[in-house]
């Protein structure tokens, strides 16, 4: 094998029918010291990120700062519009009046919390990706139907493409095909 | 019984343990009513606040009995049997509420004596038509019917389905779990109006019925996490309580705070916004004196503490920490109980408000009594639960329940 072939290769795809199949062999694989590994499958499998070693993900820390965010900001433009840019006596009640401002500032705690799941998700999974060189493997379209794919990265520092490809193949692997960069 | 999920024989020590406690409890309960001077009203104040709250548990359980039929989720077929056990335990509050509506109604209700104020009395009249000591004891019968029925067809078809592979008992069991919701949260709102919002003669609020019906909800599931902590550390079912069932369990209590919240506040801000001087007392008694302080401890520890503790996933997988907030909430649940019934007792009568408070000795007598009627009905509880298997053995759906892996139940278990 030349240089100039391995670098066209984004990595090796393994093909699985079984999302037990998967598992273990992702669990396998992690084992064997690969770690530029990712999982495809047509549903969430919650072992399965375990399995290729992913085990904190940054969105829920947006997100919470994202709520956070909502709630000083909701109870701030309550607070400036009603107690400091335009005071207006209501029923007596005193400007700052707590219960009256709680359901603007969830609300805005719930918005700003969900822009912050949303983007934060965009964000960190790098979207919106015109181009992911996985799909050129033809069989990847039935990665959301009824297949579950392993695809080991070329730039994984054990990655060798005969070893490699043996060692899925080993796995129980229907099919490993090569992934085109 | 089918032996492969018989309970743990240590079960019976347990229920000995919690009648002993009750015992313990009710002879605290004795002493500190008899040494209060006013025996009569010391004992039916606590008393009342043991029964609601132990009803509410076991109201709690019938109303989740009825939505895990409907959701048809896997965490209910875990919980089915301490749903029935404590749905059971009805046919005690039953017996417990007798003694409420024959021989304390003069003492706790207000609306049931005359009043010198010629005011308070035209509103007594006002009200009489349907706060009077005959129609308040047969309302509490029709409710008890209607939630021991329901409970008696949902316990006779989960036995038939335990009998038979016929899965029409289950399917009759869902069929009525719809209805019966619609109907058990009208009687738990109609009970909560008679036996806790009509001690103000003069207060009422809509959602009220809901804010009762929410607590019981967070009292169930906090005992339904306990007694799981307690059944996963022993045979057999050891081999099916998994992490993932408690961080079910921890998700549905962390909705049901939520929800108490927002149903709690909902309250609050609807009075608070209207300003009238026939609702806004009720508040007004409970932002003074200690009142207030335990208002605060409401929001603190019966809402925001939990809310983020509950918010992570560690903890909801961490089946002894989630019980350290189980426990939490049940004493907050008590703390609500006494917030919303206590402050009523102090102006009983038409008196003077000495303070907005309790001595010591009536905390000692409130929790005593809640300690002595939560013996018995743990005493009832343990004792249904012994009688038969832990998880329904016939159900198609137990392969899911005890599948190891997550993924297995959405494929291959077909």
């Amino acid at each position: 094998m030349t240089k100039q072939e391995e670098k066209g290769t984004y990595g090796l795809m393994a093909e699985f029918d079984s999302p037990s199949a998967i598992v273990a062999a992702a669990r396998r694989t992690y084992e064997a010291g690969y770690r530029r590994i990712n999982a495809y499958s047509p549903y969430p499998i919650e072992e399965l990120a375990e399995a290729i070693g992913f085990h904190h993900s940054l969105v829920p820390l947006v997100t919470l700062i994202g709520g956070v965010l909502g709630a000083l900001g909701g109870f701030g433009l309550q607070y400036w519009t009603s107690a400091i840019a335009y005071p207006l006596n209501v029923g007596g009640r005193p400007l700052l009046s707590l219960p009256a401002f709680i359901p603007v500032t969830f609300e805005c705690t719930i918005l700003l919390a969900s822009f912050g799941a949303f983007l934060g998700n965009l964000l960190m999974n790098r979207l919106p990706q015109p181009y992911h060189p996985v799909f050129n493997v033809p069989s990847f379209a039935r990665a959301s139907q009824d297949r579950y794919f392993l695809c080991v990265k070329s730039d994984d520092p054990k990655f060798n493409d005969a070893e490699t490809r043996a060692f899925l193949a080993g796995l129980g692997a229907k099919e490993v095909s090569n992934v085109e960069s | 019984m089918n032996t492969n999920y018989a309970p743990p024989a240590d079960l019976g020590r347990v229920q000995k343990v919690a009648t002993g406690v009750g015992l313990i409890g009710v002879i605290v309960w004795v002493i500190s009513t008899v040494i209060s001077g006013k025996p009569k009203d010391t004992f039916f104040q606590s008393y009342l606040v043991a029964f609601i709250f132990w009803t509410g548990m076991a109201l709690g359980c019938l109303g989740l009995l009825m939505v895990q039929y409907l959701g048809g989720a896997t965490w209910g077929l875990l919980i089915r049997r301490q749903l029935e056990a404590a749905s059971h335990t009805l046919w005690l509050m039953l017996a417990l509420f007798l003694p409420i509506a024959l021989l304390g109604l003069h003492t706790l209700y207000e609306w049931s004596n005359g009043s010198e104020d010629p005011k308070v009395q035209a509103l007594i009249d006002h009200k009489s038509p349907y706060l009077n000591p005959t129609f308040f004891l047969i309302r509490g019968i029709i409710y008890f019917t209607i939630w021991i029925g329901l409970t008696t067809l949902l316990r006779k078809w989960s036995k038939q389905q335990d009998e038979s592979l016929d899965m029409s008992a289950v399917q009759r069991a869902q069929n009525l779990s719809g209805p019966g919701f619609v109907i058990y949260g009208l009687a738990v709102t109609f009970a909560g109006v008679d036996w806790v919002m009509s001690l103000d003669i003069e207060w009422f609020s809509t959602i009220f019925g809901l804010v009762i019906l929410i607590g019981q909800g967070v009292s169930a599931l906090a005992l339904l996490i306990s007694i799981g902590v307690y059944l996963s550390g022993r045979e057999p079912m050891s081999r099916v309580y998994q992490s993932k069932h408690f961080h079910d369990l921890g998700k549905l209590l962390l909705t049901a705070v939520m929800v108490w919240a927002y149903f709690a506040f909902s309250q609050l801000l609807i009075i608070w916004s209207g300003n009238l001087p026939e609702e806004l007392p009720w508040y007004l008694e409970r932002f003074k004196g200690q009142w207030r302080w335990m208002g605060l401890a409401l929001i603190m520890l019966h809402f925001v503490l939990p809310f983020l503790l509950l918010l992570s996933r560690n903890l909801k997988h961490n089946a002894r920490r989630l019980m350290m907030v189980a426990w939490l909430l049940i004493i907050m649940r008590f703390v609500d109980l006494i917030w919303m019934i206590a402050p009523e007792f102090n102006r009983a009568h038409g008196g003077q408000v000495a303070h907005y408070g309790l001595a010591i000795s009536s905390y000692i007598n409130y929790a005593a009594a809640m300690v002595g009627v939560g013996g018995v009905w743990l005493g009832w509880f343990f004792h249904q639960l012994r009688q038969r298997a832990l998880v329904p053995d016939n159900d198609p759906q137990l392969n899911e329940v005890l599948a190891r892996a997550e993924h297995v139940l959405s494929f291959e278990g077909h």
